[in-house]
């Protein structure tokens, strides 16, 4: 009982002198479990974020939009296997944490339920989705834990980079035929309540600190997309929307928390397809990955 | 000398179209981005034929004309590239097929006498050096591994064996560009081609 207090105290400690947690340290149960919880729902969002985008690689409208788009859904595949190995290092596999994930029981980010019906949307969805990714998961390269927090610096790093080639083809757009800005715009237009939910609900429920900080976070995402929609020349589809001389920040309306729950639920027009399509392919790669280990095995023997 | 850097550009652009079909889709999250990787590849090379190409027609075209304007017999590619993903196994061994003639053909390439296909052909096969790398592993884990694997690999090289004498049939434009010395003698590779499938099929029935 003495050590275990000790070593309760001892982990406090560290983390309070910000200290990075290793996975080898000792560290309260509960601590690893949310780790668990928090760094597998965030790869299992980057795997199935891979799908919505994945559907305009065989129609991008150039070969250098096509080698950028590959580019880009290999990066988040990367991070994906960053943090599925960030998450190994607690002692679960990542076939248990890909069952977790097939059988319903993980979740993931609820945007990557929502369908991209035209090429716009993969500037719409670079520029918000990964725009406010990036404004969520800063925070995460300092974590107290230590693999999670390295994996989240080199992901946040292209994060940015997508932020930027998001805008740029959305500028490209805009720029262009009447028709091709008209098509921007209707991304925007449907991209921009879902990505404004990727910062949560304002409930009550959370705690005090918590829920001002995510207020923080969202007001400056906001402030950010309503300078750059400027030189896009689009406008966001909230009429509350202007700027507040007295707070310095821009006024927005409400989320219409109706829709979004409904898509929490399991509700949302592509729920049912990204699931379905992770599990073909897990599914479908079984024989695949069973050859490579017993080729692997057999080759260990004969050595 | 167009119509010759259309087939190359062609071969390049059809293959790396139909791996990144698998882009999300992968058994596995290492072996999705390694086919991103191969598809990256060529359609990089594809586009550096194409900027070639329509350098070499000096009519204002770009290589997305090239790429995506022209009409579908237009196209120079062999059969094999164009061939479906099927399961993995045909897609390792419709990658395998071409690689192994790829390699030899870019190492030849290298020695072209037109100093911008050279450069390219230089810069292509270090990159083709490891498609082929990659190709061959998967033909020999899975002809090696289970008996499922075999029988599926098996399955896609009965099904594809016969795309592969297109790969050394030369087309006239392509006996030109031999004899001007610019392209590829496709009799000079295919004895080595050969050897190498040879010695591979030996590793993989070796280790049954
Ligand atoms: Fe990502
Ligand atoms: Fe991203």
């Amino acid at each position: 009982m003495s050590t275990q207090v000790s070593l309760e105290e001892r982990f406090q400690a560290r983390i309070d002198a910000e200290q990075k947690i290793e996975p080898k340290d000792w560290m309260p149960e509960a601590y690893r479990k949310t780790l668990i919880r928090q760094i597998s729902q965030h790869a299992h969002s980057e795997v199935v974020g891979m799908l919505p985008e994945g559907n305009w690689i065989t129609r991008a409208p150039s070969l250098r939009r096509k080698v950028a788009l590959l580019a880009k859904i290999q990066d988040e595949a990367g991070h994906g296997l960053y943090l599925y190995s960030a998450a190994e290092t607690l002692g679960i596999s990542r076939e248990e944490l890909y069952n977790e994930l097939l059988s319903g029981k993980a979740k993931y980010s609820s945007i990557f339920n929502y369908p991209t019906l035209t090429w716009a949307d993969m500037g719409a969805v670079g520029w918000l989705v990964d725009g406010a990714a990036i404004m969520n998961q800063v925070a995460l390269c300092k974590c107290s834990y230590g693999p999670y927090a390295r994996a989240m610096v080199r992901v946040c790093k292209e994060e940015s980079f997508h932020q930027r080639q998001g805008f740029e083809l959305l500028l490209t757009l805009s720029k262009g035929t009447p028709e091709q800005h008209a098509m921007a715009q209707d991304a925007i237009n449907r991209w921009w309540w879902p990505s404004m939910m990727m910062f949560g609900p304002n409930d009550s429920d959370s705690p005090h600190s918590a829920q001002s900080m995510r207020w923080k976070i969202k007001q400056k995402f906001v402030d950010m997309i309503a300078e750059q929609i400027k030189v896009l020349n689009m406008t966001l589809p909230d009429p509350d929307l202007r700027w507040n001389e007295e707070r310095g920040h821009y006024d927005f309306g409400t989320i219409d928390w109706t829709e979004f729950n409904e898509v929490l639920k399991g509700n949302g027009p592509c729920n049912r397809e990204r699931l379905a399509a992770r599990r073909k392919a897990w599914e479908e790669g079984a024989w695949v990955r069973e050859a490579a280990m017993a080729h692997a095995a057999k080759r260990q023997q004969s050595v | 000398m167009r119509d010759f850097l259309l087939l190359l550009a062609d071969n390049t652009q059809i293959l790396g179209h139909r791996l990144g079909e698998w882009c999300g889709h992968g058994p596995e999250l290492e072996i999705d981005m390694a086919m991103t990787n191969l598809a990256l590849d060529l359609i990089g090379q594809s586009r550096n034929y194409y900027q070639y190409a329509a350098d070499l027609e000096g009519a204002g075209r770009t290589e997305d004309d090239l790429a995506y304007l022209r009409d579908a017999r237009e196209f120079r590619n062999c059969l094999l590239v164009e061939q479906p993903n099927g399961d993995f196994a045909h897609t390792v061994a419709r990658n395998f097929l071409f690689d192994s003639w790829h390699f030899f053909f870019l190492q030849a390439l290298c020695q072209s006498n037109d100093d911008r296909l050279a450069a390219i052909a230089v810069k292509s096969v270090k990159e083709v050096t490891y498609h082929l790398r990659w190709s061959s592993e998967w033909v020999i884990r899975l002809g090696d591994g289970t008996e499922e694997s075999h029988k599926r690999i098996q399955d896609a090289f009965d099904n594809l064996w016969t795309y592969r004498g297109e790969l050394l049939a030369p087309a006239p434009y392509e006996t030109e560009a031999a004899n001007a010395g610019y392209g590829v003698d496709l009799h000079a590779i295919s004895s080595r081609k050969c050897s190498t499938f040879s010695a591979l099929t030996q590793t993989q029935s070796g280790n049954e």
